[in-house]
């Protein structure tokens, strides 16, 4: 979705301001809300690509203006609801009122360090030739779906090279939507400066971005 | 979801506490999450898992040949042949720095970043004005950061739009040849890693 996360190229956001001393929270809340999200995440009532598109649902000028565990409570709060583990009235109470969901698991403090370790790998076996090989050139759809994706704004309708080849991987704008992983070809595409930024671009700068088949074309 | 909150005389900040609170004891009543569970997730970020590793990385990289070789070749093994591994890093690819190439890492669409090894990001990290320059103005972006790189070197910015984490080999400092590997863990900077920043002396930060 073309939303206020998607901020590649914009304009007005002011200098960088990187703070030395910063704490890892800042505030316990935060401290909390990174916690609940990573445990509820284990449920496996959603997937990583679907906990995306839940942030990227917050209203453009509420993003903008809110901190990055902020963006991460409205994305729990949203799958919640949205896979039916809460209503929004239990979450302003903080009490229970509806049946609790039966669920397949739940995170238990004795495994958090092999979860962790395990991960959530998104390669994935396909049986499909890759259409592209390293060094091919490719240019970028132009596709503008109200739905999650990973083919940033700046760069759709753009040529670039073919740098890495990645294996097949979960494509997030079908699993995003809980309709299958998908899985498709993933390479990493090399777009020099000038061919997305136009007569704007710093000289000798280019970007590499990993890009699934589906977003490709050949050029 | 997010709507109550306009409609009473809390500021945002005790009004998000308020919301966490509220979420959190939800949850735990529910039993879907277990409050030793979130301790021990807590726990992991803020004391066992950091740049420190990174940092293993890259000495180790500087001072042993194959290591970094393997390492260019295949991240993920080489990362995990040290014991860094799983959420967030499952699929490592280490860019290097050479004197004709400097390497920097963003995620313009979240905040993709490799936590096994780097920990969680900094705040800027995931903040709009990288997000939204790095991939426009990456020069720019460094001198801000205090890099001014030599005309012609070409800058690379990796954009983290998949579960490929991308972690940054710097160029080992010339007047750090020659130390032990524990000892160039202390040059190597979080910063460096991210391409943001390059490695030094330990005295001075």
């Amino acid at each position: 979705m073309n939303g206020a996360h998607d901020l590649g190229g914009m304009h007005g956001f002011g200098p960088i301001d990187p703070d030395p001393n910063e704490p890892l929270f800042h505030a316990e809340w935060e401290r909390r809300c990174f916690a609940l999200t990573l445990a509820a995440g284990f449920t496996g009532e959603w997937n990583i690509d679907a906990s995306r598109f839940a942030r990227e649902q917050m209203p453009p000028a509420e993003y903008l203006s809110t901190g990055y565990y902020e963006h991460w409570l409205f994305g729990l709060e949203h799958l919640l609801v949205q896979r039916g583990m809460a209503t929004p009235d239990e979450m302003t109470a903080g009490t229970v009122a509806v049946e609790p969901k039966p669920l397949a698991r739940t995170l238990k403090a004795a495994d958090v360090s092999k979860v962790l370790a395990k991960g959530g790998p998104s390669e994935r076996e396909t049986n499909a030739p890759p259409r592209f090989t390293v060094g091919d050139r490719v240019r970028t759809r132009n596709i503008n779906p109200a739905t999650h994706t990973r083919l940033p704004r700046y760069a759709r309708g753009k040529v670039g090279t073919v740098h890495l080849q990645h294996g097949a991987h979960v494509f997030p704008d079908r699993n995003a939507l809980f309709a299958g992983e998908a899985p498709q070809h993933l390479y990493n595409v090399r777009f020099e400066g000038e061919e997305l930024w136009g007569p704007d671009a710093e000289p000798s700068a280019c970007t590499f971005i990993d890009l699934w088949e589906e977003y490709l074309d050949a050029a | 979801m997010s709507d109550h909150h306009h409609d009473h005389e809390h500021s945002e900040l005790s009004d998000v506490e308020l919301r966490v609170r509220a979420l959190e004891s939800l949850l735990v009543e529910k039993g879907y999450v277990d409050p030793a569970a979130l301790h021990s997730l807590i726990d992991t970020y803020e004391t066992k898992v950091g740049p420190r590793n990174g940092a293993k990385v890259v000495a180790r990289a500087w001072t042993d040949p194959a290591f970094k070789q393997w390492l260019l070749d295949d991240a993920t093994a080489a990362i995990a042949s040290l014991g860094f591994a799983g959420r967030q890093g499952e699929h490592m690819v280490v860019v290097e720095n050479t004197p004709a190439v400097h390497n920097m890492v963003v995620c313009t669409l979240c905040s993709c970043y490799p936590w096994p090894v780097l920990g969680l990001p900094p705040s800027w990290y995931k903040a709009a004005p990288y997000r939204a320059r790095a991939v426009m103005q990456p020069k720019a972006v460094l001198a801000e950061f205090g890099i001014s790189l030599p005309e012609g070197k070409e800058v690379r910015v990796w954009d983290s739009t998949a579960e490929i984490r991308y972690l940054v080999l710097p160029e080992q400092p010339e007047e750090s040849k020659g130390l032990s590997a524990p000892e160039l863990e202390n040059w190597v900077t979080r910063d460096s890693m991210v391409g943001v920043g390059l490695p030094h002396r330990p005295e001075e930060g």
